[in-house]
């Protein structure tokens, strides 16, 4: 039987070699620590200490503000030295909460102390949940208490653990299947709890086998969770593409995954979820892959929120070569930096840094219309005509063929002959509509 | 740091293929066709070949150099088209016609539209059609007495005599050798002789994922429906794949109407452009003047494409089945 996939997508050049076999790396960061109110979906959290107070590991220091919000928490103990804003990755200013560590990691009561979540009301995981200020990790920071409080819990038949890691170069994912495939089970425990009809599925593309063994071998004795294998394509970890590869089920722009009685969640929420509402210990570490062909050591690191990227670097042993680009996250939907004096935030998933700047050496030319864009579109769009629109600021046109269904995961991009910017004018066109379509 | 990082928006990963890899790629596809004509025709076809490329790609330098454009002689499209029309035009053809073809495909059907990627037909087709409405004898005397290779291993004086195609024997009732058809030892056009030739560079551009099969396989099977049921020879499979490998229809189908520019991008407007060229092709050759009708027939499928593009939009991922698009 071939592997479950999804119409579309492209095969980039995977380098998860650099870094697949190398275990995750703790690291204690040395100077002060910047935690921004503004790392998640959905309205900015208010800090809730000011200049001067003593704050510990896991200490609430923002508290949500609406429904579509989500905590923040001190990854260190110290004293509050600041509240004021700075600047961070996208180079956006927004207010940070900077805390002195004291080096003591002192923890609030009940740290790390294990709980057992089968004695817990599902309302109960849930508000722990929420507490501990947990969001989607895997890169759109989607607030997690949300994405488990459907309208109608009763109708979710699928919970998806995304393993799938398809961007290039990433293996946090990845080792965290392999260093610690039980917190994960446990985690997607938890979550099944909260709903009685669901079934759990772990989904893992085919290029990690090992991942893929290690984690049948934990679910074995799981009645309600199975590992479900997909073919190696990008943007196979894509809700959308995801939730079509392991249930066939399809949803569009204007549809949530419950819609479809799907919840999808990273491998790196789930555990997450397990280490807030089994060890009490809320979101305020995660793991990234620090690699890229301009690091002496590419490693995986498990890193507290708050913490400088520039001071990471060094646990890369420092550059062989100097980088020509260094981007957050993988090469097809990461955010290029320019500035890596910013705070690690719950989505940073690595620190690519590459030699060659791809898109730097290759100069656009006129479209040939090839339609290998329309090819690879795994939203089955029409990426020539949309850009064509959009770049003759015709956002009618663009709309009716469909653009505002787009979700930019660049596939079209990658595989233009002519090295068009598409996907960049997808973003713009698509800003633009948005903001109109609120104006009205 | 000591020197300044560069920013982008995503993604920040490009594939290695380009244009101009791939338009050398069909140029490579085509040697095995370009090899077979200069064997099959000798000197002049190298002759015609080398004058419509060079020609092309001067056609184009000039164009672009006058008009303050960037240069695009690079990207190996102008060394395709010159060679595509080359192709398609007869051994014994004038040269400076071939000039005169060239410098229309180029200035008059690429660059007055925009250029790469802005034409509305294909290049080396528009100018073959020209070249016909304008030099009707020159363009279908075929002269042609063997491969001038054979003779040249054999010694023999060249004795190259007026002949006609087999297309236009059979379609005035006599018969062909299908075998002789399918190597390509007859008369016709440079490049379009070998059926096996012609097969084997599509075979290269498949498996390099340059073209798909879509606009080639509707193109040839309605071709082949058409041809059952209004043939005139009712259900003859001899026939049938002599109407196959004779004339343009193999270099048609798959080197000129699967040009990207000049062909519908949306896969089902693939299919759809596929089953019009079949049909035209059909008419043409079986109730036309003329034993021939792929260039006529791609050119004016050429035309149709933007509306062929404007009703086979597809459907977005998830929209399946719901009308209004809410």
């Amino acid at each position: 039987m071939s592997n479950a996939t999804f119409r579309g997508g492209v095969h980039p050049y995977e380098g998860k070699e650099l870094s697949s076999d190398l275990p995750i790396k703790t690291v204690q960061p040395k100077g002060e620590l910047v935690f921004p109110m503004a790392q998640h979906i959905g309205a900015p959290a208010t800090p809730i200490v000011k200049k001067g107070d003593r704050v510990l590991v896991g200490q609430k220091i923002g508290e949500a503000s609406g429904f579509i919000s989500a905590n923040i928490c001190s990854s260190v103990s110290g004293t509050v030295k600041a509240v004021e804003p700075r600047t961070l990755l996208n180079g956006s200013k927004a207010t940070c909460v900077v805390i002195d560590n004291d080096g003591e990691y002192t923890g609030i009561p009940g740290l790390g102390e294990y709980r057992d979540y089968t004695e817990l009301s599902k309302d109960e995981i849930r508000e722990i949940v929420k507490e501990a200020g947990i969001v989607g990790m895997g890169g759109a920071g989607f607030p997690t208490s949300v994405k488990l409080t459907p309208k109608e819990p009763d109708q979710i038949d699928y919970i998806l653990v995304n393993g799938a890691e398809c961007e290039p170069y990433l293996t946090s994912d990845y080792r965290q299947m392999l260093e610690c495939p039980e917190e994960i089970v446990e985690g997607l425990k938890v979550i099944l709890k909260l709903f009685d009809k669901a079934k759990g599925l772990i989904c893992i593309e085919d290029n990690k086998p090992e991942a893929i063994a290690k984690m049948e071998s934990v679910v074995q004795r799981e009645n309600r969770i199975e590992v479900k294998v997909l073919k190696t394509k990008y943007p196979q970890g894509g809700e959308r593409t995801l939730i079509s590869a392991a249930t066939g089920r399809k949803i569009y722009s204007a549809k949530l995954p419950s819609d479809v009685g799907c919840i999808v969640d990273n491998v790196s929420t789930v555990i997450a979820v397990y280490r807030a509402v089994c060890k009490q210990t809320p979101l305020i570490t995660r793991v990234m892959t620090l690699t890229g062909d301009a690091f002496n050591r590419p490693i995986n690191v498990n890193v507290r929120l708050g913490c400088s990227h520039a001071e990471l670097v060094e646990e890369g042993g420092g550059y062989r070569e100097d980088p020509a680009k260094i981007i957050s996250g993988g090469p097809m939907m990461g955010f290029a930096m320019y500035d890596l004096n910013v705070p690690v935030t719950k989505t940073s998933s690595s620190i690519l840094a590459m030699t060659r700047d791809e898109v730097a050496a290759n100069d656009p030319t006129p479209c040939i219309r090839c339609g290998r864009c329309v090819a690879a579109c795994p939203g089955n769009l029409v990426p020539q005509k949309m850009a064509e629109a959009a770049q003759n600021n015709d956002y009618d046109t663009f709309v009716k063929l469909n653009g505002m269904e787009c979700y930019e995961c660049g596939s079209c991009t990658f595989v233009c002959p002519a090295k068009r910017p598409l996907t960049q004018t997808f973003k713009q066109a698509r800003q633009y509509v948005a903001a109109q379509r609120k104006k009205k | 740091m000591s020197k300044l990082l560069n920013i982008s928006s995503s993604p920040h990963v490009r594939d290695g293929s380009t244009t101009q890899s791939i338009m050398w790629d069909v140029v490579i596809a085509l040697i095995p066709a370009t090899v077979f004509g200069i064997w099959n025709f000798g000197i002049n076809a190298l002759l015609l070949i080398v004058t419509c490329i060079v020609t092309c790609v001067l056609a184009e330098y000039i164009w672009e150099k006058c008009m303050k454009l960037p240069l695009t002689v690079s990207d190996g499209s102008a060394v395709l088209t010159g060679l595509l029309l080359a192709l398609n035009l007869s051994s014994s053809f004038p040269l400076w016609m071939a000039i005169l073809g060239s410098v229309f495909a180029i200035i008059i059907v690429k660059q007055l539209f925009g250029g790469l990627g802005q034409n509305f037909m294909n290049p080396a087709l528009g100018a073959r059609c020209f070249l016909m409405v304008s030099f009707a004898g020159q363009m279908t005397s075929f002269a042609y007495n063997g491969p001038v290779g054979l003779h040249y291993q054999s010694g023999k004086e060249l004795d190259a005599i007026t002949t006609v195609t087999p297309l236009a024997a059979i379609k005035s009732g006599e018969t062909a050798n299908l075998a002789d058809m399918f190597f390509g030892n007859i008369a016709g056009t440079i490049g379009e002789t070998s059926a096996l030739a012609l097969l084997i560079g599509a075979a290269y551009l498949l498996i390099h994922r340059i073209i798909s099969l879509k606009i080639p396989v509707t193109y040839l099977v309605t071709f082949a429906i058409f041809m059952l049921l209004f043939g005139g020879h009712g259900f003859d499979l001899n026939y049938l794949a002599m109407e196959l490998c004779g004339g343009g229809l193999l270099l048609g189908a798959f080197f000129m109407a699967t040009d990207y520019v000049t062909s519908p991008i949306t896969p089902k407007g693939q299919i759809v452009f596929g089953i019009f060229l079949g049909i035209l092709t059909g008419v043409f050759r079986v109730f036309g003047a003329s034993a021939e009708g792929v260039s006529y027939a791609i050119i004016i499928c050429n035309l149709l494409v933007p509306l062929i593009e404007r009703v086979t939009i597809p459907t977005p991922f998830g929209k399946e089945g719901i009308k209004d698009g809410k």
